[in-house]
């Protein structure tokens, strides 16, 4: 196959007729082209949607309390309850499979009033009673200091986890908050770290104005007794959470005496249900620029086959005397094989690098611009690359079968006679 | 001297239609080693359908064909292409060189079949081209030769694979007389030298100048005879 005399033959015949050949080209370069852009565009909006998810673990649900819409073992309909912390260990001990299962409490909220104070420096910011797992389920940089650990749940230390933006509306620039005191509620807490969260979108400002304090301090200062006002529940890679949780449902049903049927009083987000819905439009998209990218490609595959047949009727003679002079039938079947997959590499490879440039050019104005609601840096992969070269040489290698029959097919004897 | 080409009964017809034109009804002939042998006739006769045949070009229906003591017959299309670029050495009427590729490229092309070193390959197509008295064209494209050199050109190429018989087709049938006899005296150059070389012709003059002159008319032998070889030399000044 590397063999210099073939390819200096290869050249010689692509180049004979340059202007065919560019154009010929031009029907791969133009598919290739196509389909690296739609997959570029759809990747683009994929990162798009897929930051609006943020990090966060996506295998995950949320699970808090409503009333009863059912009277129950002579219970009343409309009774209110709450999630105790004993529920986390029963629904661990019942339910498989559950990785993280987060019991959590909160005080602020939307547009909530002053809850903290430091000095004259007051602000509004959401406080969240947590456990340590939270930052898996929920993940965030520590910029300074540490987050929450075991210790601080057990010994119910007043201590506090504060984000950039607490940071900025409480302290002045350049100070060090870790050691100082905020007082939140009327009750001091210590400092003891600063996190940022990954932030994408619009509530990119929210997420970094929170405050995570020990889950068992909050209860204690803030008077919750055992009570949990919601739960984040993930479970283990290669488990959905969404075939699990209608056995969370059932196990805190049971537990609070909610009749069976009431389908109302547990609220719950499946943010993996979400996500899957999500995934499957992408997938859709995926499989939407294949198939048009390849038709476009296909069309290009059939000019590069149609110009073969065309040289292969052109070099009858020529084929006739070679196989006079004794060349192998599947030697000239292999070259003009090689004919076909060379000019479709070649001019897929400049489609793909003008595909590469057209998306560096795109993520340069999307760069100077600013963002863009649902499209972010658009781009392929290698392994797409590759994969549009594997197309590359097949679509050559077919493109040049039915030429390559054709060439052989003709005897030599009438080959000749050819003028 | 060993029986170079053996062909007993030989036959072949084509289908036109309706109807089958028997070309060759069978031929008998023996040629031997070194000899220089016109096939004459009439266009019709059935002489080229002969040369294809015996070129493995095409096939015979019936009959056998035993060159150099190997029978011919069941070549598949590989087989048929070792054999012919073992064998055999072509000269056509009309040249037949690949008009992008240089004298010496042409001349080359046997042995690159033969899958001999890009070097060696070169090295002997030079030295047969310079046999032909070409070696400073080597490198000039066909269409920068005139006719009496392109068809040096071929027999070069016919030689370079030292085959063991030369087919020529009409070889002179495109050339004016005077490069007609050059040409012819190049052949009996190679023909001395101890080649086996077939030609067919429908000229005279040219038949006359190979040591041995078989007629055809209608598919059948109708002359074989010894001739008093006529050398191409004394037309050539």
């Amino acid at each position: 196959m590397f063999n210099r005399d073939r390819w200096k033959e290869i050249l010689e015949v692509l180049t004979k007729n340059w202007f065919r050949t560019v154009l010929t080209a031009f029907g791969v370069f133009w598919g290739i082209l196509i389909l690296i852009i739609l997959l570029a565009a759809g990747k683009g909006l994929e990162n798009g949607i897929r930051a609006d998810f943020g990090d966060i673990a996506t295998n995950t649900m949320f699970m808090w309390t409503r009333s009863t819409t059912k009277a129950y073992k002579g219970l009343p309909r409309g009774r209110r309850f709450n999630y105790k912390i004993q529920d986390v260990a029963l629904i661990r001990e019942q339910v498989p499979n559950l990785r993280f299962i987060s019991p959590r409490n909160q005080l602020g909220g939307f547009r909530g009033g002053n809850n903290v104070v430091r000095g004259i420096k007051t602000g509004a910011f959401n406080i969240y009673g947590d456990y340590p797992e939270i930052i898996n389920q929920d993940p965030m940089k520590i910029t300074s200091g540490r987050f929450l650990n075991q210790l601080d749940i057990e010994q119910k230390r007043k201590i506090a986890v504060i984000g950039e933006g607490v940071r900025s509306s409480l302290y002045d620039l350049g100070e060090d908050p870790l050691g100082t005191y905020i007082k939140i509620q009327g009750v001091n807490f210590l400092v003891v770290g600063t996190y940022k969260k990954r932030s994408t979108d619009g509530d990119g400002e929210e997420v970094q104005k929170e405050i995570y304090i020990p889950f068992t301090a909050f209860s204690q200062a803030f008077n919750r007794a055992d009570n949990v006002g919601w739960m984040a529940i993930t479970a283990n890679d290669g488990t959905s959470i969404t075939q699990l949780k209608e056995r969370i449902v059932g196990v805190v049903k049971e537990k609070h005496k909610i009749h069976p049927d009431d389908m109302r009083a547990i609220g719950y987000f499946d943010l993996y249900e979400q996500y899957n819905r999500v995934e499957s439009l992408f997938g859709a998209m995926r499989v939407i620029a294949y198939f048009v990218g390849i038709l476009v490609l296909l069309s290009g595959i059939i000019g590069v086959s149609n110009i073969m047949l065309i040289v292969v009727k052109e070099r009858t003679k020529e084929i006739g005397i070679r196989r006079a002079l004794g060349e192998d039938p599947w030697s000239i079947k292999k070259q003009i094989l090689l004919e076909s997959i060379f000019l479709t590499l070649i001019s897929g490879m400049a489609g793909i690098v003008m595909g590469a440039l057209f998306i560096y050019g795109i993520n340069a104005i999307l760069e100077m611009s600013g963002p863009v609601d649902m499209f972010l840096n658009p781009s392929v992969s290698l392994g797409v690359v590759s994969g549009s070269l594997l197309i590359l040489i097949t679509s050559g290698l077919l493109a040049g079968f039915i030429p390559a029959q054709s060439a052989i097919k003709v005897k030599p004897i009438d080959a000749l006679r050819t003028e | 001297m060993p029986t170079m080409i053996e062909i007993k009964d030989l036959h072949k017809s084509y289908q036109m239609g309706s109807n089958a034109l028997h070309v060759l009804k069978g031929l008998n002939f023996n040629v031997e080693e070194g000899e220089l042998v016109a096939i004459m006739g009439s266009s019709g006769s059935g002489k080229s359908t002969l040369l294809n045949i015996l070129g493995m070009l095409d096939v015979s229906d019936s009959g056998e064909y035993i060159l150099d003591g190997v029978p011919i017959k069941n070549l598949n299309e590989t087989k048929a292409a070792q054999y012919r670029n073992k064998f055999l050495g072509f000269i056509f009427q009309s040249f037949n060189l690949i008009n992008y590729k240089t004298a010496l490229e042409n001349v080359a092309l046997p042995l690159y079949y033969q899958g001999m070193g890009r070097k060696v390959r070169q090295e002997k197509a030079l030295k047969y081209l310079e046999q032909v008295g070409l070696k400073e064209w080597s490198h000039h494209l066909p269409n920068e030769l005139s006719g009496g050199q392109k068809q040096r050109v071929a027999i070069a190429r016919a030689m370079v694979g030292e085959p063991k018989v030369l087919l020529a087709d009409e070889l002179t049938g495109a050339l004016d007389s005077i490069t007609s006899y050059e040409v012819m005296e190049l052949l009996q150059k190679i023909n001395d030298q101890g080649n086996t070389i077939l030609v067919v012709t429908h000229e005279d003059d040219i038949a006359h100048m190979c040591k041995r002159i078989v007629h055809l008319r209608d598919g059948i032998i109708v002359k074989d005879e010894k001739i008093k070889q006529v050398r191409a030399s004394e037309y050539v000044q």
